[in-house]
């Protein structure tokens, strides 16, 4: 794994942080490699919108914060308006589709879920973050999957483990359901094609 | 002695820096912690405040740095190994009472977690620019011992050798991390406790009688007696004799402090301890520490690119400073690069020792991130032309 | 007052002085001035030990810097002479380091009220179990005279030579309001009830509190033309006024003015470290690991 960098956002209480957690988790402590997960602190994270940076690879990280991401998680509209143009040009963006009015670009690949519908049809939408993390995980293939269950179990409040890994197995099945294997993503409307900023 | 496992959660963790540092000083044996909230460090002692109450430990929220301090030096006199954690702006508040634990030569650790300053500066983001503080911050002629860890693994790891060196030295030994370190989270493997080392507090084998509290036992350090065993001793923070009297003048000031001087200069070699690569015939050789050295680090591989010869040294122990090795490197090399979170602290140290054979060129931040590894390359590749 | 103080100036052999073996005699004589209350009070504070017979060897005695600072110099306990303020917040750390010990502060009204008022409030509402005795000569002594928080309106200090117009403490009302369980001032004349009220508080538990009003014959008493300390004495004498639970509002000292004494407050409360095993005992269970009395030392 060639250094990969990503940045999960969202509202406080969405879970942003501990969705991070576990991608950096499962890639370090389960997967073997290398990852640094750093939240971002100060008045930022007092407001609504909350944001955490993972950079990931196979080698030993040296810079630890993020230039621009290649993959941008995106669980609401106030974190994504603040990010969105850090994407990489080739960059890929993971939403929740029923709160982020995503505004997609050409050569960037994006993937959208209902994950707090499908969090709220298992019962809870606490664990809307965890359906987001199983998407993101058949999105970017990026750690064994059971490696990210594993991290899932070990990191979520005991009691919790079946439940999340539920919400985790929907996220991943909402991917193959509606992307399959290799997915280039959402089709880019040309309506929705967004010039470069001048 | 192991580390007693009560206080070692073994295993492999996904921690950030505070709560890595937390651990460590739990598995050093570290059973009293008095702090006051600060950012960037107050993880480190909620982290422990949940623990604590499970292995025997007393965490209490002081009203304020100052007392804090007081209370860790305190609680250190009992035998009870104690801790601090702060920020810049206790750190300076901790300045007089780590000045008492220094004359009365307490054992006990104060970690600073460092953020952008002067002042209130910048509460959520990183600087390393209180490292000439660590020296010299109290009032009167004393040496500290400060490690700079540059991961949250070096959190844990550096905090148990604090601990350690506070033990054999007794004076109050600082872990300088910094923000970026202390809120970054990554692997941090905690070994089984059989396999931590740990110094414990070595009492007088001496009868009440005939114990002496300062008196020189040849390394320097003198015999400690805890509080509650009879001894009935005094320590003051006043000029003191071997009984711990204060005694005004001038020959008693002399041989106390020049042994609080000599019994960490006599040792330095001992207690410095940096990583050092390349250095052989290396024309440049960057001197960073703490979460500087990442980034150093690929200053040093860019450079390289570009065909300079360039050399590391990594300071894991900062005070006291490698004086010997800078010196000697100082006759080989064309100049000393130094990249740190501040306009200029620890290449002071690296000018001075070089004395002018080789330069020491500072790449400045003033505080809030960490460098662009360009602007340590391109500091590089300007002293080679 | 002078046969007190005078006693320990000189070099006495132990034997002779029942007091002695409670005192460094090595480091004698003292640094305080004659006719200065402070040595009445540490007399009264060794009797205190000697009467109830507290384990000397788990004793710790505490004090910051000034002229009553000096005590914990003299007295053969384990003994620390700290930083000016600091010493309650030093005890704090002493007393959770190591849980048996007994613990005594032993400080001057500038060092615990003034720079260290912040450590006395908060000692008393969190009820550490130590006990402070402040010694209020209404001045800073050991530095020359100067203005204190507890300088009567209208005396002279160094610093407010045309006499002082601030509002100067309550300290008993103000340890009392802090939540002190208990709380007692005298004078250095009241030589018996004031070592009866030392034993009483070195036998009861939580944050102890008494007030000793003591003469600084050198800088106060001169200062403020009052005499010697003899005279200040007879003043004490005169104008003393004893009444045990008093309301302490009504404690306040004006400048030569009735001195209210007694004890004014002795109730049951739980210290700090009764309330904190005694939650964690709630909420934890069988997983809390109270620190040994011994202390959380690890050695082999
Ligand atoms: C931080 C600090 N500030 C100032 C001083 C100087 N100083 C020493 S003793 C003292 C006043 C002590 O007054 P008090 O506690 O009333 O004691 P007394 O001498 O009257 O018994 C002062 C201001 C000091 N030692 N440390
Ligand atoms: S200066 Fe005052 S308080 Fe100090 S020793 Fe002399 S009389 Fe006592
Ligand atoms: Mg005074």
């Amino acid at each position: 794994m060639s250094r990969t960098e990503i940045r999960v956002t969202g509202y406080g209480g969405q879970g942003v942080v501990l969705c991070a957690y576990i991608i950096g988790r499962a890639n370090a402590v389960n997967a073997g490699n290398h990852s640094t997960m750093i939240q971002s602190f100060g008045p930022e994270a007092r407001g609504s919108a909350c944001s955490a940076t993972l950079a990931l690879s196979d080698e030993e990280i040296l810079y630890p914060y993020i230039r621009r991401p290649d993959i941008f998680v995106a669980m609401s509209a106030e974190g994504y308006d603040k990010h969105r143009d850090e994407l990489k040009p080739k960059g890929t963006l993971v939403y929740e589709k029923d709160l982020v009015p995503a505004r997609l670009k050409k050569g960037q690949r994006s993937f959208g879920i209902p994950s707090t519908r499908i969090a709220e049809g298992l019962g809870r939408s606490l664990v809307q973050n965890i359906v987001m993390l199983g998407f993101f995980a058949a999105v970017s293939g990026l750690i064994p999957r059971d490696e990210v269950r594993k991290a899932v179990e070990d990191s979520v409040p005991t009691g919790t483990e079946e439940l999340n890994l539920k919400a985790f197995d929907a996220g991943w099945s909402y991917f193959e359901e509606h992307y399959g294997a290799g997915a280039e993503g959402d089709a880019v409307a040309a309506a929705t094609v967004v010039s470069p900023v001048a | 002695m192991k580390a007693d496992p009560a206080g070692v959660l073994t295993g492999v963790h996904y921690l950030d820096g505070d709560f890595a540092c937390g651990e460590g000083a739990m598995a050093a044996g570290c059973r009293f912690v008095a702090g006051y909230p600060i950012t960037p460090s107050t993880e480190v002692v909620e982290r422990i405040s949940r623990r604590f109450p499970m292995m025997g430990g007393t965490f209490i929220q002081m009203e304020d740095e100052l007392a804090s301090m007081a209370a860790v030096v305190g609680a250190a006199w009992t035998g009870t190994k104690s801790m601090t954690v702060t920020s810049g702006p206790g750190f300076s508040l901790m300045m007089e009472n780590i000045g008492l634990g220094a004359m009365m030569e307490t054992p006990c650790v104060v970690v600073n977690v460092q953020r952008g300053g002067p002042s209130t500066g910048l509460p959520t983001m990183a600087g390393q620019a209180d490292m000439m503080q660590a020296r010299w911050g109290s009032h009167g002629d004393y040496e500290p011992i400060a490690l700079s860890p540059r991961s949250p693994q070096e959190a844990f790891d550096f905090t148990i050798d604090a601990f350690n060196l506070a033990e054999q030295y007794r004076v109050p030994v600082f872990v300088m991390m910094d923000e970026c370190v202390g809120h970054m989270t990554e692997k941090v493997v905690i070994p089984p406790a059989e396999e931590i080392e740990i110094v414990p507090r070595k009492l007088t084998e001496k009868p009440p009688g005939e114990y002496l509290p300062y008196q020189n036992n040849g390394n320097k350090v003198p015999e400690f007696a805890r509080a509650g065993d009879g001894y009935r001793f005094h320590t003051t923070g006043l000029t003191h004799d071997e009984r711990g009297y204060p005694e005004m003048s001038e020959e008693c000031q002399e041989k106390n402090v020049s042994r609080l001087l000599e019994k960490i200069r006599g040792s330095a070699d001992k207690i410095t301890r940096f990583v050092e690569n390349e250095t052989d015939g290396a024309d440049v050789v960057v001197l960073s520490y703490g979460i500087t050295a990442r980034v150093a680090r690929m200053g040093i591989d860019l450079a390289r690119k570009k065909g300079v010869k360039v050399g590391e040294i990594r300071l894991e122990v900062v005070w006291p400073f490698p004086e010997k090795r800078i010196r000697e490197l100082s006759k080989k090399v064309k100049a000393f690069v130094v990249p740190e979170i501040n306009y200029g602290q620890m290449v002071l140290e690296v000018e001075r020792c070089a004395a002018g054979r080789a330069g020491a060129i500072l790449v400045p931040h003033a505080g809030g991130g960490v460098h662009d590894p360009e602007s340590i390359s391109s500091a590089i590749l300007g002293a080679v032309k | 007052m002078s046969t007190t103080t005078q006693s320990l100036h000189t070099n006495v052999d132990a034997s002779e002085h029942p007091i002695a073996p409670f005192l460094r005699m090595d480091r004698m004589p003292h640094i305080w001035c004659p006719t200065c209350g402070i040595g009445t009070i540490v007399k009264c504070f060794a009797s205190a030990l000697e009467q109830t017979k507290v384990d000397l060897d788990k004793t710790s005695i505490v004090s910051g810097i000034g002229c009553t600072g000096r005590v914990a110099g003299y007295m053969k306990l384990d003994a620390f002479h700290t930083t000016h303020g600091r010493a309650i917040p030093f005890a704090t750390g002493l007393k959770l380091g190591r849980p048996e010990l007994l613990v005594t502060v032993f400080s001057g009204d500038g060092d615990l009220s003034g720079i260290g008022g912040n450590h006395l409030i908060h000692a008393a509402r969190r009820n550490i179990d130590i006990l402070c005795i402040l010694v209020n000569n209404f001045i800073y002594g050991m530095t020359g005279g100067q203005n204190a928080p507890t300088t009567p309106v209208s005396a002279r200090s160094s610093t407010m030579p045309y006499g002082n117009f601030e509002h100067p403490f309550n300290l008993v009302h103000l340890a009392a309001s802090c939540g002190a369980p208990y709380v007692a001032r005298w004078t250095c004349l009241h030589i018996r009830r004031l070592t009866k009220t030392f034993a009483e508080a070195l036998t009861r538990k939580g944050f102890r509190f008494i007030e000793v009003i003591a003469p600084c014959s050198t800088l106060y008493a001169r200062l403020n033309k009052l005499g010697s300390g003899l005279d200040l004495m007879r003043f004490y004498h005169d104008n003393a006024e004893i009444k045990h639970g008093a309301d302490t509002r009504e404690a306040e000292i004006g400048f030569q003015d009735r001195i209210l004494c007694g004890k004014f407050v002795d109730i049951e409360k739980p210290t700090f470290t009764e309330l904190m095993h005694e939650h964690y005992t709630k909420t934890l269970g069988d997983r809390f690991v109270p620190m040994k009395p011994e202390g959380g030392w690890i050695h082999e």
